[in-house]
């Protein structure tokens, strides 16, 4: 047998059989159809089910296939590819019909008169109305919250980063990892056992904003701890070396260069708690008129606007539009902080072009 | 207005360790000072504690006695700040403020401390930058960011930085590890240029860096690791090159170990 046969029979080491590009959409379409076929045969209606044997299928079939042509290794590679895109695919599916239903059902009576007014001469049962009070209360209540919240939160967090050592900084950080875990009723519960109960003071706004606050400081505090050690202790040390003192060395060194994370922080802290209902519920109450005072009587909110409105509604008529389009206002609230987060943290990221 | 410094008995430590041994040497004002020795041996923690940096470290401390001119940075009641206002320093990789703009990086010691007007702002910032042989290249961007920069430039701005504040020494922890051949040499020539006006202090692991910039050289060595570092000879430059008094620092410099 000569050289020349030998090498000719030998596969090339690097080159080896591969699929086509449109291999994984033609198993993701062969795989859907068939999902469906098998569905109708048996029967099946609900749409997950199909989906879900869809989803069994491609990840099967993806390593069937390209274990027979590529070889064991690439075929690996596929399907943990395909189970990333199924899993992508699955995280999203409901997501993205949650957000279809709301902004569907929330339409239909969103308009400006709708954001421009209360239910102040409206039963729950008639037509019109609008959520005004609740914006308002929403407002009002998060903007206390996080008015207290940031303060305290950045300070405990530049504590506990640049000067905390020893027993005060462990006990610190071990009653924040605490607060992170307390349930929301929990601290509504706590505010009012001691501000209504003990204090004898009403149901207001601001009683909702301070249990807001205790749910909203530990992730302040924790967001801002990991921005602030991110900075690098080089920055710290040249700041020092210039003769610069320590706290004008954070204030103008390290707050700077940790402020757009801070910030993304901080509105997701706020993002979490303008959805909370439970504390409003126990301290604020609810109310179909307008209040702008937070600091007495009781005030709406969007998530308990949408709560009692749905409540009354027995799941079809005015009420029940409402509670949607109101549902649809927090989601788009909640939208707009996140964006602007990402804005700001873009925005005063440290520079780095030219 | 450079200033001599008198170091005598010094130790540092970290924690429980101690790092440098009983450390005396003189740096006359207007000289560049090397220090050469290998890696481990406290080179960086000495320069620290010339300027009180060290204590920054978490369980950094220092006993013995720093004198600047008549007054020693380590007495009772001296404030670590006002230290370092007199004693700058450099560091290894550079660090521009990535916030600032490289107007503002220059001025950065200036504006923290506060008081001055912008008039005299722009003077500092343009007399640093030119004493930093950068003026030429960035005079056109000031407000770009300081992180934009090369490299080399960004060393010189931190260079410019430090000068800014008007120190009477400076202290520089292997300035130019992280540069090429060529902002090598512009930092070196800087250098000759800066010692009319400070006291300079440099560490360097590059022998002929030292043989060309300093006027004195120190070598420090440790007798194995975890071992103190000690000062085992500081002379004139010439001297420690080509007729050192101990065979140690002949050893280290003509490449025998280390
Ligand atoms: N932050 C620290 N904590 C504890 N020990 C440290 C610290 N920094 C340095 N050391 C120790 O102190 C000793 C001296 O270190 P130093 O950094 O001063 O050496 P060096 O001479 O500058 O070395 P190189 O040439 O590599 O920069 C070493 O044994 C080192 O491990
Ligand atoms: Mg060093």
């Amino acid at each position: 047998m000569s050289n020349a046969t030998l090498s000719d029979r030998r596969p090339s080491t690097l080159r080896a059989a591969s699929l086509p590009k449109w291999f994984s959409w033609a198993v993701a379409a062969a795989s859907v159809a068939l999902g469906l076929g098998v569905s109708a045969a048996l029967g099946l209606e609900s749409s997950i089910q199909w989906a879900l044997i869809a989803g069994v299928l491609f990840v099967a079939g993806t390593f069937g296939i390209a274990a027979r042509v590529e070889g064991k290794r690439q075929a690996k590679d596929r399907v943990a590819t395909s189970v990333v895109w199924v899993a992508f695919l699955l995280a999203v599916i409901p997501l993205a019909s949650l957000v279809w239903e709301t902004v569907s059902r929330g339409v239909k009576v969103l308009d400006t008169y709708f954001l421009t007014h209360s239910m102040g001469v409206v039963a729950d049962t008639e037509p019109g109305g609008g959520i005004y009070h609740a914006i308002l209360g929403t407002l009002e209540q998060v903007g206390l919250a996080t008015l207290i919240s940031v303060p305290i939160g950045v300070l405990t967090a530049i504590y506990l980063v640049e000067y905390g050592r020893g027993k005060l900084a462990k006990a610190v950080t071990f009653f924040v990892d605490v607060m992170t875990g307390v349930p929301s009723i929990v601290a509504g519960l706590f505010i009012l056992s001691t501000w209504i109960l003990i204090l004898d003071m009403g149901p207001s706004g601001f009683a909702g904003a301070m249990a807001l606050t205790i749910l909203m400081l530990p992730v302040v505090v924790r967001s801002t701890e990991e921005m602030l050690k991110l900075v690098p202790n080089e920055l710290r040390e040249a700041s020092l070396a210039l003769g610069v003192p320590k706290w004008r060395t954070i204030l103008k060194v390290v707050l700077p260069t940790a402020i757009g994370g801070i910030t993304t922080g901080v509105m997701l802290a706020v993002a979490r708690i303008a959805g909370e209902t439970a504390p409003v519920l126990l301290l604020v109450w609810g109310s179909n008129f307008i209040n702008s005072n937070p600091f007495s009587d009781p005030q709406a909110s969007l998530p308990m606007y949408i709560y009692l409105q749905y409540a009354n509604s027995g799941g079809s008529g005015a009420a029940y539009d409402r509670a949607w389009a109101a549902a649809l206002t927090l989601i788009a609230f909640i939208m707009i902080l996140n964006l602007a987060a990402r804005g700001i943290a873009r925005w005063k990221a440290p520079k780095t072009g030219r | 207005m450079a200033k001599r410094i008198d170091v005598s008995g010094l130790n540092a430590y970290y924690g429980s360790f101690r790092a440098i041994e009983d450390i005396s040497m003189t740096v006359e004002p207007r000289t560049v000072t090397a220090f050469i020795g290998p890696s481990g041996c406290g080179k960086s923690t000495f320069l620290r504690t010339l300027n009180r940096m060290h204590e920054v470290t978490p369980g950094g401390r220092v006993e013995g006695k720093v004198m600047l001119d008549d007054e020693d940075l380590y007495g009772a009641g001296v404030d670590p700040v006002s230290v370092r206002r007199e004693v700058g320093m450099v560091f290894q990789r550079p660090n521009p403020f990535p916030t600032m703009s490289i107007y503002d990086n220059v001025a950065a010691g200036l504006k923290l401390v506060g008081g001055k007007k912008k008039s005299e702002m722009d003077d500092v910032v343009e007399k640093s930058l030119k004493g930093a042989n950068l003026w030429n290249e960035v005079k056109d961007r000031l407000g770009k960011p300081g992180s934009g920069l090369s490299g080399g430039q960004q060393q010189r701005l931190c260079i410019a930085r430090a000068i800014a504040v008007e120190p009477n020494v400076l202290l520089m922890d292997e300035p130019c590890s992280a540069l090429d051949p060529i902002s090598t040499l512009a930092i070196e020539d800087l250098i000759g240029e800066l010692k009319e006006r400070f006291t300079i202090v440099i560490v360097t692991h590059n022998m002929q860096q030292a043989a060309r910039v300093s006027d004195r050289t120190a070598f420090f060595n440790l007798a194995a690791v975890g071992q103190p570092g000690k000062l085992i000879e500081i002379d004139d430059t010439e001297r420690i090159f080509s007729n050192p008094s101990v065979q140690a620092t002949e050893d280290y410099i003509s490449g025998r170990f280390g």
